[in-house]
Formats: C-alpha cells, sequence, structure tokens
C-alpha cells in the first residue's frame, strides 16, 4: 500500500471513530437534557405554590387551597412502613439465595421468580393487595394494607441488591473465617453482613425512593381521596403525595384552578425521592473511599 | 502420627482429582507437600480441615483419621475440626479490621471475653508469629495497611490465636517478596516445636529448607512420600527425581 492510500484509509478509519463517538456522546446528553428539562419544569411551574404552609397545613376549600402535610405524612408512613416490611424479607431471602443455597434448578427457579416480580405492572400489585390484604385479610383500605403491597413492590429491587452486596464480599474473608473454626452462621453475621452493609442500605434506600413515588399500588390499598385527619393507627386511611397529583390532574372539579398546586406537590415529591437518592449515592460514594480491599 | 489418610479418593463433580492416597503425618514435624499445578496437593491440604465441604458438588472417599477419630465421620462437627486444624492461605486474607481485632476474632466468638485475656493472647500470638515488635505500637490500625509479608504473618498468628495443634499452609509465600518469604520459613521452622505443619509449596528450594518430610504428588496421586532429604539427594522412584531435577513440571 501507498502511503496515500493508507494516509485516506487512516481518515476514514478516524471518521468513522468520530462518527460512532459522536453517536454516544448524543445518547448520553438526551438523557441528561431529559431529566434536566424535566426537572427545570416542575421547578418553574411548583416554585410559586411552595411555601411553609404549602407544607405544614391541610388542603382546604375542597382541596383549591391550603397545604398538602396530610399527604406528606401519609408518603412517608407508607414507605416506611413499605421498608420494613420489604427489607427483612429481602435481606433474609438474599441471604438464602447467596449463602445458603445449593446453586441449582431450585434457586435459579427462586431467582427468575424474584427478576419476574420485578418485571410486574404495579397496577398489578396494587390489585393483589386489594385483593389479598384490603379484602381477604379484611385491613380496608389503610396504612397496613399500603405498606405491605408497596413492600412486596419493592422486594425485588431489595433482593437483588442485597444479593449484589453479599457476593462482593471477597470470598476469602468468608474461608478465612470459617479456617479458623468459625460457624457459617457467625461468618455470615460477624464478617460477611458488616462488609456487605453499604450496598444494602444502598438498595434499600433506592426501594424507598420508588415506593414514595408510586401511585397504582396505593390507590386501592391505602391512599385516601381527601382526610384531614393524620393517622393514628396503621388501619387508618391516609392521604399520599403521588395519589393526591393523581386526583388533583384528574378527577377533582377545579382541575384548571388546582394547577399551581398540583406542580407544587409533583415539585415536593420529585424532591423527596431525589433527596432519597442523593442520600443513598452520598453513603455509596463514602463507603467506597473508605473500602480497601 | 496426628493425621492419616486411608485410601482417599476425592471427585470435583465428575473429576477424580486424588487417587488412593494413604498418608501418615508425623507430629511436630514439618510435611510438605509438592508437585506441578492441579496435581492435587492443595487439594488434599483442604481435605485435612474439611475446607473443601464449602465447594458444592465435590465428594470424599476413604477416611481422614485426626487423633483416632475419621473426620469425615457424619457424627463430627467441621467446625471443631477447623478449631483443632487451622489454615494459612495462599493470599494474605486478613479481615478489614484492626490488628488486634484480626487476632481476637476467633478466640471472641468461641466464648474468650475478658479483655485483659485477649490482650495477652494478642501477644502471645504476634509473638508467635515474630509480628510483635513491627506491630505492638500499632494494634488499633487496620491489617489491611500491613504489607503483604506482614500481613501473612499475621494470618498465622490469627490462626495460631485459636491454639490449634495442626498448621496447613497452602503456597503461604508465593505471594510474597524473598525477604518476606524468609521471614515466613524462619517462622515455620520456629513453629514446628509446637504445631504439627503441612505446606504445599511450588517452590522445591523450599520444601528442601523447611521441611523433614516430603510427598511428591502427580495427576492426583502420591508418587513418592519419604524424608525429605532422601526426596531431594536420592528418590526412590525415577518420577520424582526428573520433577525435582526440572525435567519436567
Amino acid at each position: 500500500m501507498n502511503t496515500a492510500a493508507l494516509n485516506s484509509s487512516m481518515k476514514w478509519r478516524y471518521f468513522k471513530q468520530n462518527l460512532f463517538f459522536g453517536v454516544v456522546r448524543l445518547s448520553a446528553l438526551l438523557i441528561a437534557l431529559a431529566l434536566g428539562g424535566l426537572l427545570v419544569y416542575i421547578v418553574v411551574h411548583g416554585y410559586e405554590a411552595l411555601s411553609w404552609d404549602f407544607l405544614i397545613l391541610p388542603p382546604t376549600d375542597a382541596m383549591t387551597k391550603g397545604g398538602i402535610m396530610p399527604a406528606i405524612i401519609g408518603t412517608i408512613c407508607l414507605t416506611l412502613g413499605a421498608i420494613s416490611v420489604a427489607l427483612p424479607l429481602g435481606l433474609m431471602s438474599a441471604i438464602y439465595l447467596s449463602e445458603y443455597a445449593k446453586q441449582g434448578p431450585g434457586v435459579r427457579i427462586i431467582r427468575i421468580g424474584v427478576n419476574c416480580l420485578a418485571g410486574v405492572p404495579s397496577i398489578v400489585f396494587g390489585l393483589f393487595g386489594l385483593g389479598l390484604f384490603v379484602v381477604f385479610l379484611q385491613f380496608g383500605s389503610c396504612i397496613a394494607s399500603g405498606a405491605l403491597t408497596l413492600g412486596f413492590l419493592i422486594l425485588p429491587t431489595i433482593i437483588g441488591a442485597s444479593e449484589e452486596a453479599l457476593k462482593a464480599v471477597p470470598a476469602t474473608f468468608r474461608e478465612a473465617s470459617l479456617a479458623l473454626g468459625v460457624s457459617k452462621w457467625q461468618t455470615i453475621y460477624r464478617i460477611v453482613l458488616p462488609n456487605a452493609l453499604p450496598g444494602i442500605l444502598t438498595g434499600s434506600i433506592l426501594g424507598i425512593g420508588r415506593a414514595a413515588g408510586e401511585t397504582a399500588p396505593i390507590m386501592f390499598t391505602a391512599a385516601a381521596f381527601y382526610t384531614v385527619q393524620l393517622p393514628s393507627s396503621i388501619f387508618d386511611e391516609v392521604m399520599a403525595l403521588p395519589f393526591h397529583i393523581y386526583v388533583l390532574a384528574t378527577a377533582g372539579t377545579h382541575i384548571e384552578e388546582t394547577r399551581p398546586i398540583q406542580y407544587g406537590t409533583v415539585l415536593v415529591l420529585v424532591g423527596l425521592v431525589l433527596g432519597v437518592d442523593l442520600i443513598a449515592i452520598l453513603i455509596r460514594s463514602y463507603i467506597r473511599k473508605k473500602k480497601r480491599w | 502420627m496426628i493425621i492419616k489418610t486411608r485410601n482417599v479418593n476425592f471427585y470435583y463433580g465428575g473429576f477424580k482429582a486424588l487417587t488412593d492416597i494413604s498418608m501418615d503425618f508425623e507430629k511436630s514435624q514439618v510435611t510438605a507437600l509438592i508437585g506441578p499445578s492441579g496435581c492435587g496437593k492443595s487439594t488434599l491440604l483442604r481435605l485435612l480441615n474439611r475446607m473443601n465441604d464449602l465447594i458444592d458438588g465435590t465428594r470424599v472417599e476413604g477416611e481422614v483419621i485426626f487423633e483416632g477419630k475419621n473426620i469425615y465421620h457424619p457424627g463430627i462437627d467441621p467446625v471443631d475440626i477447623r478449631r483443632r486444624i487451622g489454615m494459612v492461605f495462599q493470599k494474605p486474607n486478613p479481615f478489614p479490621k484492626s490488628i488486634f481485632n484480626n487476632i481476637t476474632y476467633g478466640p471472641n466468638l468461641t466464648g474468650m471475653n475478658n479483655r485483659g485475656d485477649l490482650e495477652g493472647l494478642v501477644e502471645w500470638s504476634l509473638k508467635q508469629a515474630v509480628l510483635w515488635d513491627e506491630v505492638k505500637d500499632i494494634l488499633g490500625q487496620s491489617a489491611m495497611m500491613l504489607s503483604g509479608g506482614q500481613q501473612q504473618r499475621l494470618c498465622i498468628a490469627r490462626a495460631l490465636a485459636m491454639k490449634p495443634d495442626v498448621l496447613l499452609m497452602d503456597e503461604p509465600t508465593s505471594a510474597l517478596d524473598p525477604i518476606s518469604t524468609a521471614k515466613i520459613e524462619e517462622l515455620i521452622q520456629d513453629l514446628k516445636k509446637r504445631y504439627t505443619i503441612i505446606i504445599v509449596t511450588h517452590n522445591m528450594q523450599q520444601a528442601a529448607r523447611v521441611s523433614d518430610m516430603t510427598g511428591f504428588f502427580y495427576l492426583g496421586k502420591l508418587i513418592e512420600y519419604n524424608e525429605t532429604e532422601t526426596i531431594f539427594t536420592k528418590p526412590n522412584v525415577k518420577h520424582t527425581e526428573d520433577y525435582i531435577t526440572g525435567r519436567f513440571g
């Protein structure tokens, strides 16, 4: 090949490389733009509705005025309830799957089941919760039913994250502990779990974010259209942020009038979820810095 | 004689890794297991404290007799066996804890809780492993900050803190520099007064330097088991001679 031909072939190769890099860069940019655009839009529209009163007062005047305090409280109750159901159950399942279960067809089926559960539409969880907790167990529409339903919804997230975290603990740690004549459970409890904790926490916090934002699972199981009363037990109905948005935007009689409140509520919900995710990110980066193996 | 194996066969699934191994390990001696990669020497070592139990799909035939009892008898708890037969691994594997807590981890879980006793044990173990002078002022610091050689000696100290009778070492110096290696070899010489040591090594000079008895393995079979001096000067089997003189390997 002579120099000219070589040059032109190199140019062509560089062109292809640049083209490809350009395309991937553009895709990444698009995602950032979509998220950024969404956030800016919400902040711009919701900013005016935000005030201290908006956060600490209940809705008034047929929900056209006042605040969203009951919905904030309700969402917090539901989310905490969901995580206190899903974390123990999910963590224990993950420990079983990654530490105790003999790897084979049985475990593979359970794992496929968990992954499928993650793909089930949330409205199906809502109907499942309605059937099982509200009707069959006669909890009625309340925090308990909603939290259990949300708990099942985030279970796959927590199992997945916990299993990953457990697997990331080096096998040499387990070996070292077992070789000292320490039992398997003690090894898991004293060596594996502490080292997997950051990953488990991160996964759980992301689960919390997910639970806080879901509407469909709580629609039939926990959320009230309107109640000024704060819950006094887990068998009370509550308002919740996502459902409140849904109601104001679709079912009210003053849809146009309540636009600012809708945007304000969306802003609060998004802020809450992003805040929770941010905590997860901070924990993870803090632990990564401290990690020494 | 502290450990004997009788007609041991070992399988990873369908693969037979050890064939008909019968070996006696003498008390307070260093026994070296040598042979090319994949010959089964590490497998045999891990059989002696039931570490192979941890691998799914493995199977043992024959008997491993420790102090008169077959450790593969269904009534035997592998956890007890591992308490009596400690192990040091190829790569130093301290826990991400302080030096102090690395040593006390095992004893703590087996019921030793008195702070004074534990402090004494830490000092004793680290002295046994000839690490005390280097770390006595930094016991609270993470074991991950030590050098590779120091980490390995810490792992030996950690194993000794359980007061085992036997110490199994799986290529304990293969990840270390020559100076650290020399220190560990010196340590092995010192430790054999109190412990029975069985060491797997790729390094034939090391086997010749530290061991009293040497077993040569090839393709899962024990080819020759003899006094180290005999193995390295006038082995009975031609195959052994070929290996130690480097004619194959």
